[in-house]
């Protein structure tokens, strides 16, 4: 009897024990996710526009967000203790800078593959140069910006974990929790719905791409990475 | 700001670099982190380059190539690191404190972007020169070592430099999964609060030594361009250029 007790819990039986918990992690991963690909996309938008105009401006602005993309997470997050505290902001900072270098080349990639005839059409049409913007370049470019913000969620989704350094971690805290009790199911628990967030994700963005662009029904290569951010 | 400080004094203090808590120091750590992250790269390379050349001869395995790279990146390194060293330690205990536990998630991380660059640059090359080689008598061997690889030399530069910054910034677990490296700084600073110093002059540590890594490999990278191409070359080095910026469309 007492033996029994003993016995860890299976996988299974933890999970059955933990389903609160789970979903709590599950929706501050979500929440902590959206959060940064949201501000992250509400500041690259602005920033490539300016960039696709002024071209100059493009090696410094991308220089400053590979720096940042380059610094690893772990150090990241301590680095902005000091700042913003050992708080969910520290972490979201952290995201967001990720997001910054892959959101804005995809969001410039994609507005300088507009072709020229259709931006001659486009002027001598009587498009102004913010009729043009709106109405030809960045519903042309969307396939490119929808690949940005892709590879920036699911990037995104698999860095939150290492917010466990300062305590917000979502789901990572049951892969810091597990590997400090040595409990694997916790790991493994952390790890899968981790993955799967990212995996659907995915999917669920190809599919808002194709809903955006119903004129382009060839299937949108994946992004090949170059870089992952800063682990 | 003042913890900045305290951080930045912390590392130029030098008797940290002998010892830090009666522990490994700052010099002994860091050449840890840098074997660690050394062996780590070489055998992943050793192991994606080939596999990236053949497929790409082949030109073959689109599919394999881009899920593998979608994959690799949904991984949260940090839970393939504990599963790796919970592994490990289930299958030979005796090494769960070695390098061997990170060393083997770093391998598995450092893969996929050597993989998919080789791959991709192999395809790249124009295949009308290709045949043109063909037909000037070179065998498959020749087209693929002395012709497709070297016009690859660059995308898989680029690979190997995305691999090597990862590698870099993910060999700072292994401080939390019983190994070294300047991790164990970070690990320590972590565990018992009360001591920022380490906290923040470990971080600062890690964060050079990734920027390092990356001017390096990016130095490495201009080298295997070939110069004749100096305007590509120099648009290699513009992140607008670079394979991961392929765009979807």
């Amino acid at each position: 009897m007492i033996a029994q007790e003993l016995q860890p819990p299976s996988l299974w039986q933890w999970v059955g024990d933990h389903v609160g918990d789970i979903l709590i992690r599950l929706g501050q991963h979500i929440e902590l996710t959206v959060i940064a690909v949201v501000l992250g996309f509400a500041i690259s938008l602005p920033v490539s526009i300016l960039l696709y105009r002024h071209v100059r401006w493009y090696t410094p602005i991308t220089a400053v967000a590979g720096l940042l993309y380059t610094i690893p997470s772990l150090a990241l997050f301590i680095l902005l203790i000091p700042i913003t505290g050992l708080t969910a902001l520290s972490v979201e900072v952290g995201l967001i800078s990720y997001t910054l270098l892959i959101l804005i080349r995809n969001t410039v990639v994609g507005l300088r593959g507009v072709p020229d005839d259709v931006k001659e059409a486009a002027v001598g049409m009587g498009y102004t140069p913010r009729q043009m913007l709106w109405r030809v370049e960045l519903p042309i470019a969307v396939p490119a910006i929808v690949a940005g913000i892709r590879v920036a969620t699911v990037s995104t989704i698999a860095l939150v974990t290492v917010g466990f350094i300062i305590g917000h971690g979502a789901l990572g805290e049951f892969i810091i929790d597990g590997l400090n009790r040595f409990f694997t199911p916790e790991v493994i628990v952390g790890v899968v719905l981790c993955v799967a967030l990212a995996l659907t994700a995915d999917v669920l963005l190809l599919g808002l791409e194709r809903a955006l662009t119903p004129w382009s029904h060839t299937h949108a290569r994946p992004l090949l990475p170059s870089r992952t951010p800063g682990r | 700001m003042n913890q900045f400080v305290d951080g930045i004094r912390w590392i130029f203090t030098p008797a940290n670099w002998d010892t830090v808590n009666f522990q490994a120091g700052i010099r002994s750590q860091l050449l840890y982190h840098i074997e660690l992250s050394a062996i780590s790269l070489l055998v992943a390379a050793a192991i994606a380059i080939p596999v990236g050349l053949l497929v790409g001869h082949k030109r073959r395995g689109q599919f394999l190539a881009t899920s593998l790279a979608n994959i690799g990146r949904a991984i949260p390194s940090f839970g393939l690191v504990v599963l790796v060293f919970i592994a490990v330690g289930n299958i030979w205990p005796s090494l769960q404190l070695s390098m061997l536990p990170t060393a083997v998630a770093l391998v598995l991380l450092a893969i996929p972007p050597i993989l998919t660059n080789t791959y991709v640059g192999i395809q790249n090359v124009d295949p009308g020169t290709v045949e043109a080689a063909r037909g000037m008598g070179m065998n498959e061997r020749q087209v693929l070592l002395e012709l497709e690889f070297p016009l690859a030399a660059p995308l898989i530069m680029a690979g190997l430099r995305t691999s090597a910054v990862t590698v870099v910034a993910t060999a700072t677990l292994a401080g939390f999964v019983g190994g070294g490296g300047l991790g164990a700084f970070l690990y320590s600073g972590f565990a018992q609060r009360g001591q920022e110093e380490i906290l923040i002059g470990g971080a600062i540590l890690v964060a050079v030594l990734a920027i390092l890594t990356e001017v390096t490999f990016a130095g490495l990278e201009k080298l295997v361009t070939p110069r004749t191409r100096t305007r590509q070359s120099r648009r290699t080095r513009d992140p607008f250029t670079e394979p991961g910026a392929v765009s979807a469309a």
